[in-house]
């Protein structure tokens, strides 16, 4: 059975679209057939951070219209063929995508792959109530940092009012990720920890990615993080959050970046 | 200040715990009570909707939070139709407990 997932966060900026990348590869290199969806009406940017953006034809909006089929909108990831990415559209129209669009879509993809992923814009307007009306769980990206962690608070709220699960009396399952985490900020007590973050928002943790320049360099070559450097600490993170949401239990660390000895000689290459 | 705080900032994680538990216990309770009353205002409307014919446009539900207690009005116009002969509006009072401080 093929589940539909949200990543959201209400803030913007916090990391939706790289972690959307990055555990939607991360499925797709563990197996599973994966699709991911950009909802970001007008502002796309997953076809980038995926490296897809000079084989973008069709969009979303396109298909829900049915100016194309689902399967000529769809992009096919040229390094692992699990791995498939449904572009938003640039129109300025945020109209344009309607929840019956949506649904028959999504219903679409539920049939040709394990996992759908939903890359939910910022706020709490029509395009984010979008990307969470018909998921069976949702990834609440979180950064540990006052603004982040009270926008999450909120979105949390929405996701027990607005899904259809939730209109039914069922329960959206919510898990949080918290990234651009720093260890040894937090242990000099500049940074909330990771335990204040789940006393506030009494949420289950899906993974800590750490703050690292592999994020940055990922997404300037338009490569997820698991593709472009797997063995680095974001990348790392990013598979054991991919891991427990296919139900395996790991054990919750933080992973961090080795530098190995050439590493520390030499200085980081320029990416 | 003594020489010690010189080199020692104060840390400031703990602040921003402090402040976000404060702010998001009252943000939580402001959001309970407004679907409260949605829930209320459907309530009510089937209720009253049973035996007279009403015009859901021409209701208003209205909550004054007091410190102590809390006022819920509920004002619904009824047509003066051959079921409702008598007075043009119907008025309820009833107070209600102040929202629960978390």
């Amino acid at each position: 059975m093929a589940k539909v997932v949200v990543v959201t966060s209400g803030k913007g900026g916090v990391g939706k679209t790289t972690s959307t990348a990055a555990l939607g590869a991360a499925l797709a290199q563990l197996g599973q057939n994966v699709v991911i969806i950009d909802f970001d009406v007008g502002l796309r940017n997953l076809d980038l951070v995926m490296g897809a953006e000079r084989r973008v034809v069709y969009d979303f909006i396109n298909v829900t219209q049915g100016v194309a089929k689902l399967s000529q909108a769809l992009i096919r990831d040229k390094r692992l063929d699990k791995l498939a990415l449904l572009p938003a559209s640039q129109t300025r129209d945020k109209d344009a995508l309607t929840e019956d669009g949506v649904q028959r879509v999504i219903a679409a993809l539920r049939q040709q792959f394990d996992w759908v992923i939903c890359d939910s814009p910022a706020g709490i307007e029509r395009g984010a109530t979008l990307a969470m009306r018909f998921a069976d769980e949702a990834i609440v990206v979180t950064n540990p940092e006052v603004s982040s962690v009270r926008d999450s608070d909120r979105i949390i709220g929405i996701l027990d009012a607005k899904t259809v699960k939730a209109e039914r009396g069922d329960r959206v399952e919510k898990h949080l990720l918290i990234t651009r985490y720093d260890q040894a900020r937090a242990a000099r007590g500049e940074m909330l920890t990771i335990d204040d973050v789940l006393e506030i928002l009494s949420t289950p943790l899906l993974g800590i990615v750490p703050e690292s320049e592999e994020v940055l360099r990922a997404s300037n070559l338009g490569s997820p993080v698991t593709f472009n450097n797997p063995g680095s600490g974001p990348a790392r993170a990013y598979f054991d959050a991919a891991r427990r949401l296919m139900g395996e239990s790991i054990q919750m660390t933080i992973p961090t970046d080795k530098q190995g000895f050439l590493g520390k000689l030499f200085g980081r290459r320029a990416a | 200040m003594n020489l010690f705080s010189l080199f020692k900032r104060r840390s400031s994680a703990p602040v921003a715990r402090d402040r976000l538990q404060i702010l998001l216990a009252h943000e939580r309770t402001t959001r309970g009570p407004s679907d409260l009353l949605f829930i209320l205002r459907e309530e009510i409307l089937a209720t009253v909707g049973r035996h007279v014919d009403i015009n859901p446009e021409r209701v208003t539900v209205q909550m004054d939070r007091g410190e102590k207690v809390s006022i819920l009005e509920v004002d619904i116009e009824i047509p003066n139709t051959v079921r409702a002969p008598s007075g043009r509006t119907r008025r309820k009072r009833s107070p209600l407990p102040a929202p629960r401080p978390v």
